[in-house]
């Protein structure tokens, strides 16, 4: 078995690592290997796309790695903090504080307001919300005019706008993105590409984002790609072309093994 | 389709082990109930059955009478000639004359032994061979001399006595030493209860309980071939109709198996009550618990109706399963009734009453009962959830898993909730307004009304209610508090109808405490205010009259500064029978408050009599007045009125008189209570003296002015006690209804939940936000049931007012904080298994659904 290890190609400091990261489910017979043996790194204000076909382990890899679930071997670092050793009180208070997530149901409170909903972390670490950044996330995502309207008075677009604004209000040092277009129109897909991208490239903040849409990927600066839960490639500076190609390959290749 | 019902049921077992704990649990007590009473019931008259076994007829007397105007008539008993003559008759066997009262067994520390209720004393009437059938003897014999007694076993047994030892018994004289000439076991329904029985010589009974040579009941038992009818038609002509009661044997024990069951339908009324109340409490649990299984499945309903199963047949479906439901809990409940009833009967015995006891009495009419309360409840509380199954189209089965929370206008509901508050407020009031029993009874059917409509109204209410507290929670709690007030608004209807039980519970409980609490203090006021006195000294267990020499022994007691015994008296006025107390004139001023308005209180020792103001008023009487009397004796007089004062209901009769005057016309003096004042005032040590002077007679009691502020508060403690164990009801129920609205909440929310975890909402947090949730809901019943409460108290105190003089509605806000904290408690309760459940929720199975 070849360990390959993904690191950023740029010199730039990490902001997750995960070392010889392994997820196995069950026992015996009905073992299933979900990630076999995974290193990669995340540099800093960097967007990187998980790819992969269903039941390739991308989306453990970012549940791992995020801290919101365990892992049998292998040890991921947010930072300079290992979660390996924390317990669920310290790794709450982790993702919390340091972590980010856009998920693809939105997942907002539809009790709250757009603005509450913003603030919800920073409200759970009662934490007063740094007012100058939030006007700079939530002018971004343009929801300007809609802070008082409740998620059922939203479209989809506008509602996933809200958790990208979320995500990026209490400035984690990562974004965690789970298919976050998945549930999206092209249009307003689109644009909360874009969000992402520019939060990025102009706010330096750092995304990882799983995603199974090629157009998605493209977006993004580096693109990993699972299967059978290794990491069989990466490619940087996708174009939503190339990434359709690599994964046609893999495709047949799996389809002809 | 019933098959599909079935399924279900075992499907949801958890959600329905709520339902069928709350049926289960109003069927218990009905069942419990009935198997009680029932069993009660055939023991107490199996037994009163056997007490009269072998007595062919049986005479009572009713004691002297009196005519119309006044005149003794009749003898004071059966007479030993009546005995004879009865004996004389063909067919008669035996006669046994019997003659009882009260007596009282001192332990060695002076102390009554036995409950108080029933403590007795009687004649022991050998009939054949030196025995009495009824008294079968451990040790030793009966009583031959005066100076014996013989005891029952258990009296004996708790005072340590054996035969030849002396005993301590007290009657309505002093306390006198006899020796135990024997210890026996009896039938008898009051000893087996757990009273004390003692007997004495015949003559002595006599003595001490009516007139030498007189019985109060005589037994006539029959010779073989001779039938309790004809001898019953031959001993009639014996007796003085007037005061005498002849009736056969088993006349007597059909009489009292009646009374029996007369005095046990008070007891199963209450117990049904309370089952009553369980029942429509879990009515609201029920028809939660169905709303909820029906807009869970509302997509495998729908695809039901999509593939072709038509709106009957989905409905049907629902109440089938109701159905199954209501048979397995009223099974349950049958079971659960019959412990019940077995521990109802174990926690009377522990308190000393020992009950008959032979096996449960499971009657047909109990299973039927049980049965059929258990499976209509059930099925009534589902028509309305199977009804709206019915409405759910087939395009249902495309759409979502859960729908959202319905946003179905409350409209319609909150007019009619409206209407009907309203109207029940109205019919409140207007009973107010009435006043008296009318006014009570149309406040009744109002508070029934405006409880109903409040229940209706209780979405309406909730929101702004909940919306109130909110920022209270977001303060003390953060984002938990926010939140949990937040979600307990989500599902109005819902959050109604779990509330309701607690609202109902805690109306009842509130509008009985309030009452209760100020008619308390109002009867306190009054009862203390009037008296003076120190020490109320009186018989144990209102066993009747103290002796004369108690008020003299007294009087000459060291210590002890004014004495007077109240003698409850009687004589003519003008031609008319008119209640007297009989006073001590030279010391009632100092151990009465009595409030004169004309005349004094001194010219009562001249031999005038002292007239209370109402009666005065009516019969016209100014002092000075003279009036003609009739005494006990016959004599007549003329006796001046020489004082009027406030009337005292409860401490004087409208009559007041020298003692001396009384006891020169009567051939005994009744008097009930002796007041005392000691030196010094009262202390412990006082109350001792006094004891002391009496010959620590266990028979008689001496009551501090604490002891009789609690004698009148005691029955108001009572039925607040068993309001209280209704209260307990409703909170049981409610915790069920609370957990069920919660496991539901916590279901629908997976999703919220789990992303509230991943963006670093800690498990602990997590519990806490569901555990506020159900406490916001439990309070919010409760304060509506307080506040309901307080203003039904209102308005019934305000009818009472009338006829209390210094009325006064007192709030008691411990016992409303206790209720509220209590409810509060409920909801920690409810929300355990919940809250742990939403603690550790997958969050990734949580994210990722959908």
């Amino acid at each position: 078995m070849t360990t390959m290890n993904y690191a950023p190609h740029t010199a730039q400091a990490v902001a997750a690592r995960a070392t010889g990261l392994s997820k196995v489910y069950g026992q015996g017979e009905t073992q299933v290997v979900a990630l076999d043996n995974v290193s990669v790194d995340f540099g800093q204000g960097q967007f990187t796309a998980i790819m992969g076909p269903s039941g390739s382990g991308k989306s453990t890899l970012m549940h791992c790695v995020a801290g919101l679930d365990t892992f049998s071997a292998g040890s991921v670092r947010i930072g300079e903090t290992e979660l390996g050793s924390l317990k669920d009180k310290q790794l709450t208070q982790l993702r919390r504080d340091k972590i980010g997530f856009i998920f693809q149901a939105f997942n907002l409170l539809p009790t709250l307001t757009a603005l509450e909903n913003i603030t919800l972390p920073m409200d759970i670490a009662g934490r007063k919300p740094d007012q100058q950044w939030l006007d700079t996330v939530v002018d971004m995502v343009g929801l300007s005019g809609r802070l008082g309207h409740r998620p059922t008075q939203l479209s989809g677009g506008q509602q996933q706008r809200v958790a990208v604004a979320r995500a990026l209000a209490s400035r984690p040092e990562i974004i965690f993105g789970d298919e976050p277009t998945g549930n999206l129109d092209s249009r307003s897909g689109a644009e909360v590409l874009g969000f992402l991208r520019n939060s990025v490239r102009e706010l330096g903040q750092t995304v990882v984002m799983v995603t199974h849409d090629p157009v998605a990927a493209s977006y993004a600066d580096r693109v990993i790609f699972l299967a059978d839960g290794r990491i069989v490639d990466e490619m940087l500076s996708p174009t939503a072309d190339g990434v359709l190609d690599r994964m046609k390959a893999f495709d047949a290749k799996g389809r002809t093994s | 389709m019933f098959r599909t019902a079935l399924r279900n049921v075992l499907a949801h077992k958890a959600r329905l082990l709520m339902t069928v704990l709350a049926v289960t649990l109003g069927v218990a007590f009905v069942s419990g109930t009935l198997v009680f009473t029932d069993t009660l019931k055939k023991s107490l008259s199996g037994q009163s059955a056997k007490s009269y076994e072998g007595v062919a007829v049986s005479v009572t007397s009713y004691g002297q009478g009196r005519n119309e105007q006044g005149e003794k008539e009749g003898e004071p008993g059966l007479g030993q000639q009546t005995l004879d003559r009865i004996k004389a008759l063909p067919g008669v066997d035996t006669v046994s004359g019997r003659v009882s009262g009260f007596a009282g067994v001192g332990d060695e520390n002076g102390k009554l032994i036995g409950s108080g209720w029933s403590n007795q004393g009687a004649n022991f009437t050998p009939v054949k061979d030196g025995k009495d059938p009824r008294y079968a003897f451990a040790q030793g014999a009966g009583p031959a001399k005066a100076d014996e007694v013989a005891l029952d076993q258990a009296t004996a047994d708790k005072g340590n006595y054996k035969v030849g030892d002396k005993v301590r018994v007290a009657t309505n004289g002093p306390v006198k030493e006899y020796s135990l000439a024997g210890v026996f076991t009896t039938e008898d329904g009051a000893v087996q209860a757990g009273g004390s029985l003692v007997l004495f010589e015949t003559k002595v009974a006599q003595e001490l309980y009516l007139k030498p040579g007189y019985f109060q009941e005589l037994s006539v038992a029959a010779k073989n071939g001779t039938s309790a009818e004809k001898l019953l038609a031959d001993i009639k002509p014996l007796l003085d109709d007037r005061t005498t009661k002849a009736q056969t044997g088993a006349a007597l024990a059909a009489e009292q198996a009646k009374q029996i069951e007369k005095g046990l339908s008070n007891l199963s009324t209450m117990l049904l009550v309370f089952a009553g109340i369980s029942l429509f409490v879990g009515i609201f649990l029920i028809y939660n618990t169905f709303t909820m299984l029906v807009a869970q499945r509302t997509k495998e309903l729908a695809l039901l109706r999509a593939v072709g199963a038509h709106r009957g047949q989905v409905m049907r479906s629902v109440l089938s399963e109701a159905l199954l439901v209501g048979l397995l809990s009223a099974a349950v409940g049958l079971l659960g009734g019959i412990g019940l009833a077995i521990g109802i009967r174990s926690v009377i015995g522990s308190l000393g009453a020992k009950l008959p006891g032979g096996a449960m009495v499971i009657a047909p009419g109990t299973v039927v009962a049980a049965l059929v309360i258990g499976v209509v409840v059930t099925t009534v509380a589902a028509v309305l959830p199977a009804w709206r199954t019915g409405r759910i189209a087939p395009v249902a089965a495309m759409g979502s898993a859960h729908l959202p929370a319905t946003s179905k206008s409350l409209l319609v509901r909150n007019i009619l909730g409206s209407v009907i508050s309203l109207g029940g407020i109205g019919l409140v009031l207007l009973g107010v307004s009435t006043g008296g029993n009318t006014g009570r009874m149309t406040m009744g059917g109002g508070a029934f009304f405006m409880l109903i409509g409040m229940i209706v109204l209780l979405p309406l209410l909730s929101k702004p209610v909940i919306g109130a507290v909110r920022p209270l929670l977001q303060k003390v709690f953060g984002v938990p508090g926010k939140l949990a007030a937040q979600n307990a608004v989500r599902n109005p209807r819902r959050t109604a109808v779990t509330a309701a039980s607690l609202a109902i519970g805690l109306t009842l409980v509130t509008t009985l405490s309030v009452l209760g609490i100020t008619v308390g203090k109002v009867v306190d006021r009054m009862s203390t205010e009037k008296l003076k006195a120190d020490y109320r000294v009186s018989m144990s267990a209102d066993a009747g009259s103290l002796d004369k020499s108690v008020a003299e022994t007294l009087s000459k007691a060291p210590g002890i500064k004014a004495v007077s015994p109240q003698t409850a008296g009687y004589f003519l006025v003008d031609g008319d029978f008119r209640a007297a107390s009989g006073v001590n004139p030279a010391t009632i001023g100092q151990l009465l408050n009595v409030e004169v308005l004309s005349g004094s209180l001194d010219s009562l020792g001249k031999g005038d009599v002292a007239v209370a103001e109402k009666t005065a008023k009516k019969q016209n009487f100014t002092v000075g007045s003279a009036l003609k009397v009739k005494y006990d004796d016959g004599q007549e007089a003329s006796v001046k009125v020489g004082a009027i004062f406030k009337d005292m209901e409860g401490l004087l009769s409208p009559y007041v008189i020298d003692n001396k005057i009384l006891s020169e016309h009567s051939e005994e003096m009744y008097i009930p209570e002796v007041y005392v004042n000691v030196d010094g005032g009262a202390s412990k040590a006082a109350q001792q003296k006094v004891v002391d002077a009496l010959g620590k007679n266990p028979a008689i009691t001496v009551a501090t002015q604490q002891d009789m502020r609690n004698e009148m508060g005691g029955m108001i403690n009572t039925m607040l006690n068993i309001m209280y164990g209704l209260l307990g009801m409703a909170l049981v129920i409610s915790v069920l209804g609370v957990v069920n609205t919660l496991a539901m909440s916590v279901f629908e929310r997976t999703q919220e939940i789990g992303m509230l975890r991943a963006i670093g909402l800690d498990r602990s947090r997590v519990k806490n936000m569901i555990r506020l949730e159900a406490v916001v809901i439990s309070l919010f019943g409760a304060a509506l049931g307080v506040v309901i409460g307080i203003f039904l108290a209102w308005a019934v105190g305000s009818t009472l007012a009338k006829a209390m003089p210094g009325y006064e509605l007192i709030l008691p806000w411990d016992r409303i904080g206790i209720f509220l904290l209590l409810a509060a408690v409920v909801g920690v309760l409810a929300a355990m298994w919940p809250a742990r459940s939403a603690a550790r929720l997958n969050m990734l199975t949580a994210i990722k659904t959908e």
